[in-house]
């Protein structure tokens, strides 16, 4: 078979121009279905405990319902946990602008024992604990708004109002942390405020409440037995809850925006629609080009199935390298998005990627191998040829609209065709 | 190329009643009306005939790329009208050389792999098809053009290298279809005397259509045909 490899390329440098321009189409649109296939494997994956060592409770109706603080001893009490703390989405907006980045607020002390991930030195640490209008900011949003410990930063939270009906909370700069590794390095994008100042300063009807619970399990093996423990503990009660993985819980909020699944499936759809209908005229052209080129492989001795299989793998070869090309294209533009974007080409995304290659080699190129297949030497020879019904359907819709073209210009509908 | 053959028994190409018919929509259109040729091994021989006289019907019948209504066709003792296509395809791999007017040779591919593409049906290793490829374009005269893709060819350098690919699976007959037909009177004498090479050197039984009385001449007998029929035979 391999020696066929140099004929089947060769076929596709025939026309340099068209066929540069269908892998381009391929790629860009195999780029596309890398990016969309990524999201939709990351949303439509079922909830995954497996290696996770921690885990996010939350009330089971919504994020945005808080759960009472009283909660958090029973949580700490289940078999398995090894600590607790609790993290409320602040909503603060900074300066003039519009200049949004996320804010919680924590107990210090907890939020050290459950994100051992972020380091800072000790007497940031302590300083945080201490300073009940405390906060710390992540080494690169301290660094794109030029913070320095002992700053303060005024923040307008578009949630909660104070006690005075103000919405605009001062912040003390304390410490800026870490990432233990580059990985977490670009998550520091963040802010963390101390509870203290955040529970007395809110609306009294308000205090109390922590939004969500972080929880640190000792075995990751056993993460989906405890949150399963947990929802267990707190069933037909007032305050049901529901845990997941941490980041189960950071695609709930993009899941607020509709039937992702659908979204991405139906835009995957139109571009594998286009690719196909791209790429099947263009191998539907450069077989109607080659005719007589093909009789002529008949005549050396080349059967009717070698000339189908030609064409076929011709197609296939265009598919391939277009669709690695946009693969890797992909799984770079993947590699360097930030870590809140956590899509990665995984098995799936390849897998469908492999998938789309050979229904789009079947669909584009059977019908003119078929073709090819069934060119009789002696008509080819004379560039004379039966189309497939497939291609023959196909030439159809793409003539209609140069024949609706022709007879708006009233030129005649049909060019002089061939007489025997 | 040569290949020592005991003496046939029987013509190489025997031709009995051969007739063929197409349907064009309700119309039966008859181009040959029971033909009658023998054509011995090693000769060459010219098919000359006004324009659908049938001639080219009758080289595409013997070169195996076109079925008769009926009668009977045998080359060498093989009826070659009662294969099946992929029968018949190895057969015009195995015995037939084919050389069209308009040289009909891969515009991608260099003269060196055009040569080499009927040997891609064999078994040979990639080196032996290289080998054989350029023994058969050193034998047309044409091996320092090995490298050259056709655009970058003559006519008549062209012809040579698709009488190359035709020649280098070894095949017993040689069909030829208007050969010089695109050449000038100079290079189609040089390509005629190759073909006589070839047919007086090493044994290669030709059949060739041509309108040109000249290039006949290089025949060692002309068959003329008129309306589907066989009119008449001259030996040079």
């Amino acid at each position: 078979m391999l020696k066929y490899a140099g004929l089947v390329l060769s076929g596709l440098t025939r026309k340099k121009l068209r066929t540069t321009l269908t892998f381009l189409s391929l790629a860009a649109a195999f780029t596309l279905l890398g990016l969309l296939q990524a999201v939709n494997s990351l949303f439509s994956g079922a909830a995954d405990f497996l290696g996770v060592n921690r885990l996010i409770t939350q009330a089971s109706t919504s994020f945005t319902q808080p759960l009472p603080m009283r909660l958090l001893p029973q949580i700490e009490a289940v078999p398995g946990v090894q600590a607790v703390s609790h993290s409320q989405f602040f909503g603060g907006i900074y300066g003039e602008g519009r200049n949004f980045f996320p804010q919680f607020a924590v107990n210090p002390q907890r939020l050290r024992q459950t994100y051992p991930e972020w380091l800072m030195p000790e007497d940031n640490w302590r300083a945080f604990i201490s300073t009940q209008d405390g906060a710390i900011a992540g080494r690169l949003l301290a660094e794109q708004n030029g913070w320095k410990i002992g700053d303060i930063i005024p923040l307008n939270s578009f949630i909660w109002t104070k006690a005075d009906g103000g919405r605009t909370w001062e912040w003390r700069l304390v410490g800026i942390f870490d990432g233990r590794d580059a990985e977490w390095q670009k998550r520091t994008s963040l802010m963390y405020l101390n509870y203290g100042q955040f529970d007395e300063g809110r609306n009294p009807g308000a205090r109390g409440l922590a939004g969500v619970f972080v929880v640190q399990v000792e075995d990751p093996s056993r993460s989906g037995e405890i949150a399963s423990a947990i929802d267990a503990k707190f069933t037909n009660s007032a305050e049901e809850t529901k845990t997941q993985s941490e980041q189960e819980f950071q695609l709930g909020f993009i899941r607020q925006l509709g039937d992702i699944g659908l979204i991405v499936n139906l835009i995957t759809g139109a571009v594998f629609f286009s690719i196909l209908f791209l790429t099947g005229v263009a191998m539907s052209q450069a077989v109607r080009e080659r005719i007589p080129e093909l009789a002529v492989f008949k005549c050396l001795g080349f059967t009717d199935r070698q000339v189908m299989w030609l064409v076929l793998a011709e197609c296939f070869a265009l598919c391939l390298l277009g669709a690695l090309a946009g693969m890797l294209l992909a799984s770079a533009v993947m590699k360097g998005l930030p870590p809140e974007f956590p899509i990665t080409a995984d098995a799936f995304v390849w897998a469908v990627a492999g998938a789309s290659v050979l229904v789009l080699t079947l669909l584009v190129g059977l019908p003119p191998a078929l073709t090819a297949q069934r060119l009789k030497i002696v008509d080819a020879l004379n560039g004379r040829a039966g189309d497939s019904a497939l291609e023959h359907m196909l030439r159809k819709a793409i003539e209609w609209p140069l024949l609706a073209w022709r007879w708006l210009r009233g030129q005649p509908l049909r060019p002089q065709e061939f007489a025997p | 190329m040569s290949r020592e053959r005991s003496a046939a028994l029987y013509p190489l190409v025997e031709i009995r009643q051969l007739t063929k018919a197409y349907v064009r929509g309700k119309q039966v259109l008859e181009v040959l009306h029971g033909i009658n040729l023998d054509i011995p091994e090693g000769d060459f021989v010219a098919l000359m005939g006004p324009s659908g006289s049938g001639k080219t019907t009758l080289l595409n019948l013997i070169g195996g790329i076109d079925s008769p209504t009926d009668g009977l066709l045998k080359i060498d003792g093989k009826r070659i009208d009662e294969l099946s296509g992929d029968e018949l395809a190895a057969w015009r791999a195995d015995t037939v050389g084919f050389i069209f007017q308009s040289y009909n040779l891969m515009p991608v591919l260099s003269a060196q792999k055009n040569v080499e593409l009927p040997l891609l049906l064999t078994d040979m290793s990639a080196a032996e098809r290289r080998h054989r490829a350029s023994v058969a374009l050193q034998l047309v005269g044409i091996a320092d053009r090995a490298g050259h893709k056709p655009n970058e060819l003559s006519g008549g350098q062209q012809q040579r290298v698709a009488i190359a690919r035709a020649l280098v699976s070894d095949p017993r007959i040689l069909i030829c279809d208007e050969p010089t037909g695109d050449l000038d009177r100079k290079t189609a004498d040089e390509v005629l005397t190759l073909l006589q090479q070839l047919n007086r050197e090493f044994g290669k039984t030709i059949v060739m259509v041509t309108h040109d009385p000249k290039a006949a001449e290089y025949a060692s007998r002309t068959v003329y045909l008129d309306k589907g029929t066989l009119v008449t035979e001259a030996v040079h």
